[in-house]
């Protein structure tokens, strides 16, 4: 540690606190704060006097209350005796559910699309093409309209609902067979398929203008088994990868790594369950009533919105995929080709890592983009956070300072929070210059 | 959505004073009267193919006006859904709103709101295709329901199906045409509202005669005008034009028995059209004001019958709508 006098050995002559430029500075934006805070200071009291003027309800306490709606979907228990509050967390985790879910499908389909436009399969290229442009030129609340009214709202009643299985497609061959009793031949096959039919039972996946109803399983002894034999695959696979890492550093020598992960984390669960004697059963959905009574039940609200979310934004990415790819100079693939690498080894290690510094930003605004966007689920009835709480909650307790208040404050975090997610991955996966 | 801004807006930067501005001032300084209504209810408020509305709610905001300009048609007409009819009246886009709203205490405590008066007393039930072979609204467990969001519909639903230990699935729609046009592409069972939103909501459905209003009614929806908190003389005005119009109708005046009336010796009659006293001078208004409303727009029962009464498309009975002195509860209090 040097001495002060040392560290700065010419002195400016002390002049006088006022013409310190630093501290004018910090004089003027102390001022300015001032002015802000007071200015909102005044708002918030005048809002206040204003409300109790009109004697408008103001406060948190509405959040105590009881709601007394229904919601359709909701992934905590909720009923109609639970409060506000409670509506507050089935909406913000509605909102979640479809942003999160969105932002999976929108990337996958983003990246293959983006990657199939730049193929040299001029079909497939062109396909690519088209879908980017037809989707990404259509108002958003149009496609989903479109998804809710045109298509799931085509579907038929619950009495008719279309089942997905081998089954119903059996059946179908089984009629067809039937033809060949006009030619005179017995009808063996047609028996057959049908046996097969019976043999299979009726189908677990049910399509219907309510929605989409899937088994529900069900678990029996031992199906905890199944549970630790998943734990133990992933535990050796991640332990794996680090070993064939260190080795592949060391002499070079690569491990067939996603071979051997899929076998692990498919296989161990699958022989554990084999051992434990099936533990898993699929409870096939039951028609009763109105609607079917038994099993997981998607909302068309959630797959319309889900829908056009996904391929929406894909639109989006698949162009940004495409821009970042082709900001990777030629050179790079041309080398890597030099090296011996094959071309998908080129583009895995060489041209997308790269790309992926130009992708990331832009990339980030949609997924920014598609949580905002889910908003929209207002004009279909899903109910998300917008709905529910800036919805209906707001009509009915009036209180629309308040719950405005928690609602933008809610999307603010959810955005700053992709944000600082994507920020940390793109600082990681930055060009580290060494 | 840019109306609660709006009201945001006028919350933070209204003075305190401006809350409780005067009303009759200001419609008379624009000339205009801007009254709230439906976005299309058939009966109650819905505009035709030349933009004019009409309907019951619709015929109480030309009263008004024909009171205070002698002219029923300087009025404004705002198409509201539910879910932004408060806002719009709370932030001071609409004078008055006229769009079939439940009177329940904690929209007159907490929204900062006044109702002035009934004018048409409503309940809540249920529609269902004829298909179903459904009978009754008992019969409805596991059904799958839609209805409009910010409605005291919504929770009369809860509460009825809670209290019969029934299941429902209930999706809710921010406007009324969202909500038939998914009960009419078969994404619920059934459609509640209030009955008579549902013989005007029926008029829209693409095959009227598949579809069935159920005989429960599980509510009690008493519907009339809304004005702000902070201004009595608004209040009273909003108020007594819809008791003009039903004191009108108990004392035999319509529109075609009008200049008889005003030529009267009955001192009630007097009264009602300004021939004696200055009632429409304490209220802010002229002495003929109540005369100017029968000329113009005509009394309740004439309203009722021309928009929603069996004489038009609708064709819904006076039942409860019917005067006090006539088997309903319509009761208006004296002019005097």
């Amino acid at each position: 540690m040097q001495p002060a006098s040392i560290q700065r050995p010419i002195s400016a002559p002390r002049a006088s606190l006022m013409r310190d430029p630093r501290l004018r500075g910090l004089f003027y934006q102390v001022v300015l704060l001032a002015i802000v805070v007071g200015v909102g200071v005044e708002f918030a009291l005048n809002a206040k006097a204003n409300l109790e003027a009109q004697r408008i309800a103001t406060g948190f306490g509405f959040l105590d209350n009881t709601a007394g709606f229904g919601v359709n979907q909701a992934l905590i228990p909720y009923q109609e005796s639970d409060s506000y509050g409670r509506v507050f967390l089935v909406g913000l985790l509605n909102t979640l559910l479809v942003a999160v879910l969105g932002i999976v499908f929108a990337t996958v389909l983003g990246f293959a699309v983006g990657i199939a436009r730049l193929s040299s399969n001029w079909l497939l290229a062109k396909l690519a093409g088209a879908y980017v442009e037809v989707i990404r030129n259509q108002p958003l609340l149009f496609q989903i309209l479109f998804w809710y009214l045109a298509v799931l709202g085509a579907m038929p009643p619950p009495r008719q609902s279309v089942g997905i299985g081998l089954q119903p497609i059996l059946l179908w061959l089984a009629d067809g067979a039937g033809a060949l009793r006009y030619l005179g031949l017995p009808n063996t096959i047609g028996d057959g398929l049908r046996f097969a039919a019976d043999w299979i039972g009726p189908p677990m996946i049910y399509l219907n203008n309510r929605g989409m109803v899937l088994p529900e399983p069900a678990l029996h002894a031992g199906a905890s088994v199944v549970g630790i034999a998943l734990i133990a695959a992933i535990v050796a696979t991640i332990a794996l990868r680090i070993w064939a890492r260190r080795r592949q550093t060391a002499t070079g020598r690569p491990f067939p790594m996603l071979a051997v992960g899929i076998a692990l984390i498919v296989g161990l669960p699958m022989l554990a369950a084999f051992v434990a004697g099936s533990p898993f059963a699929f409870e096939r959905p039951v028609l009763r009533g109105f609607n079917f009574s038994s099993g997981i039940r998607l909302i068309p609200e959630l797959v319309a919105l889900l829908i056009a979310l996904s391929t929406y934004t894909a639109a989006f990415i698949a162009e940004i995929v495409r821009a970042g790819i082709e900001a990777v100079a030629k050179g790079q693939t041309e080398a890597a080709q030099a090296l011996g690498l094959s071309r998908a080894q080129a583009l895995r290690f060489v041209v997308i890592p790269q790309a992926m510094r130009v992708i990331i930003p832009p990339l980030t605004s949609q997924y920014l983009n598609l949580t905002k966007n889910s908003s929209l689920a207002v004009g279909i009835g899903y109910p998300d956070l917008f709905a529910v709480f800036a919805g209906t909650t707001l009509n009915q307790t009036g209180q629309a300072i308040e719950i405005l208040g928690i609602t933008m404050a809610v999307y603010l975090v959810l955005s700053l929070a992709t944000s600082a997610a994507m920020n940390a991955y793109n600082a990681r996966i930055a060009l580290k210059e060494r | 959505m840019q109306r609660v801004v709006l009201l945001l807006a006028a919350a933070l930067l209204m003075t305190a004073q401006s809350a409780s501005a005067q009303t009759l001032k200001t419609v008379k300084e624009r000339g205009t009267l801007i009254c709230g209504v439906s976005q299309g209810l058939p009966g109650f408020s819905n505009p035709d193919d030349k933009g004019n509305w009409t309907g019951l709610d619709v015929d109480l905001c030309r009263a008004i006006a024909a009171a205070i300009f002698n002219d029923p048609s300087k009025v404004k007409f705002t198409g509201l859904s539910a879910k932004d009819r408060f806002t719009a009246l709370q932030s001071g886009e609409i004078d008055v709103l006229s769009r079939n709203s439940t009177w329940t205490l904690s929209r007159d405590s907490s929204l900062g709101l006044n109702f002035a008066g009934v004018n048409y007393y409503d309940g809540q039930g249920f529609m269902v295709r004829k298909a179903l072979k459904v009978n009754s609204a008992l019969e409805l467990n596991g059904a799958s329901v839609c209805t409009q969001t910010g409605t005291t519909t919504e929770l009369n639903l809860a509460d009825y199906f809670r209290a019969h230990k029934m299941k429902y699935e209930v999706t809710a729609f921010a406007t009324a045409d969202e909500t038939v046009k998914a009960y009419d592409s078969g994404r619920c069972d059934v459609f509640t509202t209030d009955v008579s939103q549902l013989y005007s909501e029926k008029l829209k459905l693409a095959n009227q005669n598949d579809h069935v209003i159920l005989p429960e009614i599980i509510s009690k929806e008493p519907l009339g005008p809304v004005v702000r908190h902070g201004d009595d003389q608004w209040f009273d005005i909003v108020k007594w034009t819809l008791f003009a119009m039903l004191n009108a109708e108990e004392l035999g005046i319509s529109k075609s028995t009008l200049d008889e009336a005003m030529k009267s010796e009955k001192p009630d009659v007097r009264r009602f059209v300004g021939t004696e006293g200055n009632y429409g001078e304490q209220l802010g208004l002229t002495k003929d004001w109540a005369a100017r409303i029968v000329r113009h727009v005509g009394n309740y029962g004439e309203s009722f019958e021309r928009n929603v009464g069996t004489g038009s498309r609708l064709g819904i009975a006076r039942g409860l709508n019917n005067l006090w002195n006539n088997g309903g509860i319509q009761y208006a209090p004296p002019i005097r």
